[in-house]
This record gives C-alpha cells, structure tokens and sequence, in this order.
C-alpha cells in the first residue's frame, strides 16, 4: 500500500504545477499575434546562428581551404573543397583558399564545432536564426552568400528576417571559450580583427592581451611553470 | 430492430421521422469534430501548465484554433505511400480505425431530464417529434461499444502491417496483443455493471442510474452501486485501451519512432491523429453513462429540462478529458512486460471475483437474504478469494525463481571455466 502512496504523490506533483508560474517566455518577432511584426526579443550572449566567412581588414578571405570545419562537422552539413591561390591575384593571404564552401541548413545542428576547429577564425556565427527557406537551394548556403560585404557586415539574404543592429551580433563563442579547450588560453582574448569591427572588446573575466604575447610570456600551465 | 427503444419510431415512420434521424446523426458528427478540437487543444494547453510551459498561444485566443492550423497543415502535406506497402489495405487502414470511433458515439446518451417526473424521463421532443438525445439506443447497448472497440483493432493492425516496414509491425503486434488482453477486463467490469442494472441498453442504464440513492444522500451512480472496483479496473483497462500514456507502448516513441503510423503522412496521419482523441471522447462518454449517471445528475439540481442532462453529461465528461491528461502528464511508460502482468495477473482475475460477488449478492437479493447472509457470503468469498489469490502469487514466484535457476544454470554452462 504504501507503494500505492507513493505512486498517486506524483499526481499531487502534477496537479501542483498546474498553479505554478511559466518557465518559458512567448516567441516574439512573428506577425501572428498583432497583424505587424513584433519586435524580437533580446538574444542571449552565446547564441548559435548562421555562419558568416570572414574577411580580413584589407579584404582577403580568411578561409585557407583546409577542411578542418568539414571535417569536425557532426551533421556532416559542410563541404569545402580547397584551391591554390592565383599568386598575381590572391583570394587569401597564403597559398591555398576555400573554393568550394557550402553549408547545409537543413542538416546544420549550430553546434559551433567547425568555428572551434576553424584555424584561421575564418567562420564565425552570427546570431540570425529566423530564416525561412522555402526550397532545398536556398537551404544549401554557399560561398558567395556565407562571405561577409565589403563592409563587412554578413550579407541579407531575401529569406533572412534581419533587423537594425543584428548584423553586430556576432557568436559569442569566440569570446568565451579557450582554443581547443586548452587551458593555457582561459581568460584571454583569442581573435583577430575583423572586417568592419576592428578586433572585438573582451568579455568579463577576459584579458586585452593579444595572444601572441600571451603564449610567450603572460600564460602560466596549472603548476605554475611558465610555458611557451 | 437496431434502433429500438426509441419513442420516435413507435409512431408511423415517413420523411420527417428521417430527418429527425438525419439532424442527429449530423448532430453528432459535427460535435464530435469539434470536441475533438478541441479535446487536442485542451490536452496541449493543459499539460504544458502541468509543465510549466505556456503551451500553443498563436492561432486564436488561447491558441485555441491550433488543431484547426494543425489539421489545415496536415491536408496540404504530401501523400506519401511506401513502395513495399499493401497499397489497399494501407489506404483503408485509417478508415478502419476512424469509423468505428465515430460509430460508438452514437448509443451514448448525451442529454435529457432524467429526474423528470411528468412524461417519460430523459425523452425530449426535436421538430415535434419525440425522442431521446442520442443517435441510436440499440437493445444490444453496450455490446456495440465492445464490438467496436474490438474493430478498431484491425484499424491499428493492419495499418502496422501494411506497411512493409519493422517499427510499424512491431507497434502493431503490440497494439493488438494489448487492446485483446485488456479487452477481457473491460469486458468483466461491463459485465458487473450489466448484472447490477440489469439491462444493456445505454438509455435504460442511466435511467436506472437517476434518482436517488442509499438515504436519499448518494446518487444512485454505478461507481457507487458496483463496490468502485469495477469502475478502477474499467478506467485503467480502458486506457489501455486507447493506447493512451502510461499505456502507449504502441507508439513509443523511443522504441517504434511513431509505432504503427510512423510511415503514414498527410490527411491519413490525421485520421489517425483524429480517431485516437475521438476514441478518448467516447471513451470518457461511455465511462461517464455506464458508471455516472451520463446525463442524469444529482436530483438536487432545481432546474428543469433536457439541457440540464447536457450540462451534467459534459462536466462528468470534462472532468474525465482531464484525467487523461493528468495520466499522461504523470505516469511513464509502463514496460511491455509489466503491461501483461498487470493486465492478466491483476486486472482480470480482480474483475473476475468482483463479477463473482456482485453476482452472489444479487443472487442473495432474489432469494431474499438477510443482511447477515449476505455479509457471511462477502466475507467466506473474500477469504476464498484471497487463498485463490496467495496461491496465484506463489506459482507465480516459483515459476519465476525457477526460470532465473534455469537461467543462471546456462550461463555457467557457457562460462569458461580457466577464466573465473
């Protein structure tokens, strides 16, 4: 009997939750509840969106083509194909670039791992998740519509419901994890400048110094020997 | 005649006698729809208050349209039908299982004045006509809620096999083992309620059902009359009959993917979708008239006429809408082999020996035993009862302990000796 007890407890349980407050919070930002497009809510910090390829300040492509991305892909969603650059005519600093990049939104999972595996900090995301496709193609991102402007700024594509001020909004990963988890990096700030922003400021808890000079001279490892 | 009972057809039948009958036939169809409706949208509003969530809040006020969005989705999705599917049956199968949910529908009493002491009790008059606020009051009642029940078996089952596809199969090998074994329960705690009322038809049982009960202070309910055992082992056999949580296991979705619709789409998706909360609707309804009086409520009630059988008849059945959810909110997953045991070691055997002293008290009732009697008869059968029950419980350990005997025994057979 006592068993019988304890198994109808869960039904008060339930029955409780029924006068308890909401944990989630409406959607905002759709046309369904007032005619007109509400405004969006604010994102979180570290919200995962879609990707963007980056530029460098002089313009050159970031991406250097060696399918690290594609490869740490758990949704199998990214596929790169690398070329030589033509030397009188550089897409990217160095000898090879991305020639091929397309990403699958429909198998994309926004798990983040191709930016963490990217050496070159060449894809980041963007906090844009309210994209609407209406067919497979427009699903399938490519090269040309993953490349930031000249502005530098992630470009608006037809299906994207961007707003003012969205486009700054960049992945928070960047500024919030250690490279390859390694914890000689915790703490400090580990990106280049980017096109149109300039290098980003650090988040609480992060330090200003670039990690060059980080490595040599600032990190301790967890003993306290200086490292690099 | 099928449609017996009825004061609508003592009289000549002509055109006006059918369109009464066609005006609630269509009636009933169009309720059901909406009930069901609304029966989804009630199911998703309330258990995500019993999760803390908001819940469908965009189509309508309160979302209150978002099975109408649903169901709007669903009709312009694509038809798809598997190359090694039996294209016939596969077509036919959510028939199968829709028609008979709507067809139980019918015999169930929805409204009416039962505690009408003027002119007979629970009949109402549509265009001039008198007759009772139900499509059909068949003499076989009951029987026909069973024997529909038992047909929308074959809807589930040969959807999962028509589908030449493993997890459906195998939903629906689940699904028939489960609706056939919790059948017999069901069956056994309608068969109490029958020998206490002692009629089938649904008309007659809440008749019986009106008025008042022992010293004028309980209603003269089923649940009351029966000993409320019959009424426990009816609700939990008929969850199960519905396939409805804790009893799903016909569609479990960690196991099966969708059970035996996973290969089914579009508007046959929907049928299904839609027999199985219509079936929660009937299912209530007939919960609600075999042990609750249906439309008849309490005689202190004061006002008079046929809504005020509605207006019982709707709360009784919302209260029990709730419980399903509640059930599903709650409970987890019952395993298939718990499943059996409860339904044949438990429910049947219960409902049996209940059956068994209804039957002896009724009996004591006729041949005009005293209270002591009766109360000597309850008492030697529950000792008997429970010696049969002990019994039962002891075969069962032994089987069990010998089986994990044998089982151990092989696995030191295969065990390598050198190694342990």
């Amino acid at each position: 009997m006592a068993e019988l007890g304890e198994y109808l407890k869960g039904f008060t349980v339930t029955f409780k939750k029924l006068f308890e407050g909401r944990v989630t919070s409406e959607y905002r930002g759709g046309m369904a509840k007032t005619g007109q497009l509400d405004e969006k809510r604010p994102k979180v910090e570290r919200l995962h969106g879609r990707h963007v390829l980056n530029r460098y300040e002089d313009g050159m492509e970031k991406c250097i083509g060696c399918e690290l991305c594609a490869g740490v892909c758990p949704a199998k969603c990214i596929h790169v194909r690398g070329a030589d650059n033509d030397p009188d005519n550089p897409t990217s600093p160095g000898e090879r670039f991305g020639y091929v990049y397309e990403i699958n939104y429909l198998r994309c999972i926004h798990c983040d791992l191709c930016v963490e595996a990217c050496p070159t900090q060449a894809i980041t995301e963007t906090k844009m998740f309210e994209f609407s496709f209406t067919n497979r193609n427009d699903a399938i991102y490519t090269r040309d519509e993953l490349l930031v402007g000249d502005d530098g700024k992630p470009q608006k594509l037809p299906w994207e419901d961007w707003r003012d001020g969205e486009d700054e909004m960049t992945s928070g990963w960047m500024r919030a994890t250690a490279p390859s988890g390694d914890h000689r990096y915790a703490g400090v700030v580990q990106w280049s400048g980017e096109l149109g922003y300039g290098v980003r400021a650090p988040e609480l808890g992060q330090s200003v110094e670039s990690v060059d000079d980080a490595a040599d001279d600032a990190v301790t490892d967890t003993r306290g020997v200086k490292s690099g | 005649m099928i449609v017996a009972n009825d004061p609508l057809f003592s009289i000549p039948f002509d055109l006006s006698v059918l369109g009464v009958v066609l005006f609630k036939v269509l009636l009933a169809f169009v309720f059901l729809l909406v009930a069901v409706m609304f029966n989804i949208w009630f199911l998703r509003k309330v258990i995500s208050d019993m999760q803390n969530r908001i819940g469908p809040n965009l189509a309508g006020p309160w979302g209150i349209l978002v099975t109408l969005a649903d169901g709007i989705k669903l009709f312009f999705k694509e038809d798809l039908i598997p190359d090694k599917s039996h294209r016939f049956v596969f077509k036919l199968a959510p028939y199968l299982s829709l028609i008979p949910a709507f067809l139980v529908f019918a015999i169930v009493p929805i409204g009416g004045d039962f505690n009408s002491t003027d002119g007979a009790p629970g009949v109402i008059s549509i265009f001039g006509h008198e007759t009772l606020l139900q499509v059909a009051d068949p003499p076989v009642g009951i029987l026909f809620f069973l024997a529909m029940s038992s047909l929308a078996v074959y809807g589930v089952m040969l959807a999962g096999w028509s589908s030449g596809s493993k997890y459906p199969l195998l939903g629906s090998v689940r699904a028939s083992a489960q609706m056939v074994s919790y059948e017999a329960a069901l069956g056994l705690s309608i068969a109490s309620v029958v020998l206490v009322t002692g009629t089938l038809s649904m008309h007659e049982l809440v008749l019986v059902q009106a008025g008042e009960g022992f010293n004028s202070f309980l209603p003269n309910w089923n649940i009351i009359v029966t000993g409320i055992m019959p009424f426990v082992i009816f609700l939990i056999a008929g969850t199960a009959e519905l396939n409805h949580p804790p009893f799903d296991l016909v569609e479990a979705e960690q196991e099966l993917v969708g059970g035996f619709h996973t290969e089914y789409s579009s508007i046959r998706f929907a049928l299904f979708y839609l027999a199985e909360f219509m079936n929660q609707i009937t299912m209530g309804a007939i919960i609600v008239t075999l042990f609750l009086g249906g439309p008849a409520g309490p005689a202190l009630f004061v006002p008079k006429g046929w809504w005020v059988g509605v207006f019982w008849f709707f709360l009784k059945l919302m209260i029990f809408l709730f419980v399903f959810v509640w059930l599903r909110a709650t409970l987890p997953r019952l395993r298939y082999d718990q499943l059996m045991d409860l339904g044949w070691k438990l429910l049947i055997p219960l409902s049996l020996a209940w059956f068994l002293v209804l039957a002896g008290i009724q009996i004591g009732g006729t041949r005009g035993w005293s209270s002591f009697e009766v109360g000597v008869f309850v008492f030697g059968f529950g000792v008997v009862c429970i010696l049969c029950g002990s019994l039962l419980m002891m075969a069962l350990r032994s089987a069990r302990a010998e089986r994990l005997g044998a089982l151990e025994e092989e696995q030191e057979d295969r065990s390598v000796p050198w190694l342990s």
